[in-house]
């Protein structure tokens, strides 16, 4: 600050509004047209071999592999790639397209979350009179519950991220526990890992709202819904949930788990250094923890999520995401289509899961062994696939979503999340969480039911 | 080339300065007007509109800026950037004094070296300053947090909700005593001689001297770097956007203000209102940096 260089910063704040592309402030909403009818094939045959470009908009790293299988099939079809490197910055993009009503890609990858807040301002396309529909049995239930709602079909699942724990078998050795099998036990081994190793169990993150409301889903709470038009109901603040923050509450206040945010440096190095003994992660951690901490190689395994009653195996879903077409696409057609190749097509599923380690949600790929069968030296020798596997068809299939999840997501991190980073009290913070949620909703014109 | 512009410039100074004065301003006004004069008067435009999820923009007057006047995060952010003004400020400037009269007295050994040492991090982009000190600052692994654990000491978290402001104060700190040094070094460079000379024969020390002529032969300097500094409190933005990503929960969307319009621009998606925010930041940027300068002046006139 302090220089010339920003002195106008509030200038160039109001600078970039304008450039933003707001255009004017009515409300330029693109439409889907009204195609109830189901496409023919002799419609889809003569779309794919007509010379059409498709823009597709993705943060998937090397995502031009699966499209280039796509180009094969069909060579007519040019698609044109835009990474926009991570999933918030594509959200911005996207949103400040769609105001614009310019610049609209035929294909986007969106995450399961933020589905409804796309469907409520109509800007995706139905993909029911495409076919989408009969893809169903094709993919795990957990997925498909995430793109079909209210009447239609959104996206077509790309990943998810089954729930389950990965742990320091060397740390849990010689703390004398084993992989605990309910939430009691883990409270019990958190103990004897802390006073044995120095290490806590696990940490929770206070910046990480998709993990809790993981943990949440698994306890069994349904904390958002959406009838897809103007009535949401939001039950953040209820007995389970208060019970979820109630057992973390007493965790960190024993000082038996630590509250460092989650993907900054300090947790990297913590992960590796051995200062949490589990990371209660989705199936996409396996591959990202292998990353992280080399040096900790062949010390770690994968088990389940602890249960809140003993004997049973519920999991919830962290993250996670799929590929919709916009409803202002000029080729719906071809744009369906290279959403279904990617997310479908044994060839390019495949090759997503054991290329970009994304967590495959067709059934088919879950019972490959070309996926399944794969041994990491880096959890000693298990056959990590094949276990997320068997966690994904045990998926809690509660989780719904908010039209305005970026809202709820930085409301969080102001009540919970500060109060888990605060070790300060959980419960009245989750009571506040409610509150804000609630007044933003009526705020914005919804019914809260 | 050059003899020719000369000879067009004084056949137009001849031939009538101000149309041509006009013609000379012209570029630089379209320029003005396109990327400065519209786009704030269209987020004046926006800002009287409140956008809703459900059943879009409508025209709504003052609307938003009733809203922000009853927004505690508005003024919380308001509150913490006069704090940061009224703590961080006064010690950047003293500390920047102190520095340049020291280098000007000529008593320190290799005193360009040491110039351009305190200058030196002023050239690091504030960006790389932040990551960089945020990894000094580290609870577990940082450089603070090692020496104090090599002394045998509990290490203080500097990166908590109650101590991060004074981290981004010491971010800041770092960045322009440097650059004030430079400043006011050059304007003491500017003090004719013969002020020192006769300052000589007077019989004045070193202290007297930089009392009686350094001093208020910066005033102006001053001055000025204390509303460049008003300026850039209030809309402080760079440090804390980044020091998020280090310590999410210890800065929140609305840590300052200009930290607040953005988020609400590009992450809770109200244009509308942030922009009614953006200008009650111009707002009180003036308010405050006029009453400074008025307090200035009437000093000066009585002194």
């Amino acid at each position: 600050m302090r220089t010339l260089r920003t002195a106008f910063g509030a200038i160039t704040l109001s600078g970039v509004l304008a450039l933003s592309g707001c255009g004017s402030p009515s409300t330029t909403q693109s439409t889907a047209p009204a195609t109830a009818k189901a496409v023919t094939q002799a419609e889809i045959d003569k779309a794919m071999n007509t010379p059409t470009t498709l823009d597709f908009w993705a943060w998937v790293p090397d995502i031009q592999k699966e499209i280039d299988l796509f180009q094969q099939k069909y060579p007519n079809i040019k698609v044109n790639l835009i990474n926009n490197a991570g999933a918030t910055q594509q959200y911005v993009k996207l949103r400040a397209a769609l105001k614009a009503g310019k610049g609209i890609p035929d294909v986007a990858q969106i995450g399961y979350d933020r589905i409804p807040s796309f469907t409520q301002t109509k800007s995706l396309l139905d993909l029911t009179p495409y076919g989408a529909a009969k893809l169903k049995p094709d993919f795990v239930e957990s997925a498909w519950t995430q793109v079909e709602q209210n009447g239609g079909v959104w996206a077509i699942p790309q990943d998810s991220g089954p729930l389950g724990t990965l742990y320091r078998t060397d740390l849990f050795k010689k703390a004398g526990v084993e992989a605990p099998k309910t939430w009691a036990d883990f409270a019990t081994a958190a103990q004897a890992v802390k006073s044995k190793t120095g290490a806590y169990i696990t940490n929770l993150p206070g910046n990480d709202m998709p993990q809790i409301l993981g943990f949440f889903s698994q306890a069994g709470a349904t904390p958002f819904s959406y009838d897809g038009k103007t009535t949401v109901s939001v039950n953040l603040d209820t007995e389970i949930t208060q019970k979820v923050v109630g057992y973390w509450q007493d965790l960190i206040g024993k000082d038996l788990v630590s509250t460092d945010p989650d993907f900054t440096d300090e947790w990297y190095q913590g992960l590796s250094r051995g200062k949490y003994a589990s990371w209660l992660t989705a199936a996409w951690g396996p591959t990202f923890l292998q990353g992280t901490a080399k040096n900790t190689s062949g010390k770690w395994a994968a088990a389940a999520l602890p249960q809140w009653e003993a004997g049973q195996s519920i999991s919830a879903n962290w993250g996670g995401s799929s590929n919709a077409v916009m409803a202002a696409s000029d080729n719906p057609i071809a744009a369906y289509m290279l959403a279904e190749f990617i997310n479908h097509d044994p060839s390019s599923t495949l090759k997503l899961a054991n290329e970009q380690f994304l967590f495959p949600t067709t059934k088919a790929i879950l019972t490959d062994p070309k996926f399944t069968g794969q041994k990491s030296e880096f959890y000693g020798g298990q056959q990590v696939n094949q276990f997320f596997a068997d966690v994904a068809g045990t998926v809690a299939q509660n989780q719904q979503w908010l039209p305005f999840m970026d809202y709820v997501n930085s409301s969080h991190d102001e009540t919970l999340g500060k109060a888990i980073s605060d070790h300060g009290d959980l419960k009245a913070a989750l009571t506040a969480w409610q509150q804000q949620v609630v007044d933003y909703a009526k705020q914005q014109g919804f019914t809260v039911k | 080339m050059t003899a020719q512009l000369t000879r067009r410039r004084r056949s137009g100074v001849r031939a009538g300065q101000t149309r041509t004065a006009w013609l000379l301003v012209v570029p630089f006004l379209v320029v003005f007007a396109a990327f400065f004069i519209v786009p704030l008067a269209y987020s004046a435009y926006l800002s009287t509109f409140t956008s809703k999820l459900v059943g879009g923009e409508v025209f709504s007057g003052l609307a938003n800026y009733a809203r922000a006047l009853e927004d505690p995060s508005f003024w919380s952010g308001l509150r913490r950037v006069a704090l940061f003004l009224l703590v961080q400020v006064p010690i950047m400037l003293v500390a920047s004094i102190f520095f340049a009269l020291a280098l000007d007295s000529g008593r320190v050994r290799g005193g360009k070296a040491v110039r351009l040492l305190i200058f030196v991090p002023y050239a690091v982009p504030s960006v790389v300053a932040t990551l960089m000190w945020g990894y000094i600052y580290g609870a577990d692994s940082g450089l603070i947090t090692q020496l104090f654990h090599a002394v045998g000491l509990d290490a203080p978290n500097l990166l908590t909700a109650d101590t991060v402001l004074g981290s981004t104060m010491n971010i800041v700190w770092w960045e322009f005593i440097g650059y004030n040094m430079i400043v006011l070094y050059a304007a003491l460079r500017s003090i004719p001689e013969s002020l020192y000379e006769a300052a000589e024969i007077d019989g004045a020390g070193q202290w007297r001297v930089a009392w009686s002529i350094k001093l208020p032969a910066l005033r102006p300097t001053i001055l000025l770097m204390v509303i460049f500094s008003i300026i850039g409190s209030f809309q402080l933005f760079n440090e804390p956007s980044l020091l998020f990503n280090i310590a999410p929960n210890a800065i929140g969307t609305d840590f300052t203000p200009n930290l607040y319009a953005y988020n609400l621009a590009f992450r809770s998606q109200d244009i509308n209102y942030a922009a009614a925010i953006a200008f009650l930041l111009g707002l009180v940027i003036m308010i405050v940096s006029f009453v400074v300068q008025m307090a200035a002046n009437r000093k000066e006139r009585q002194a």
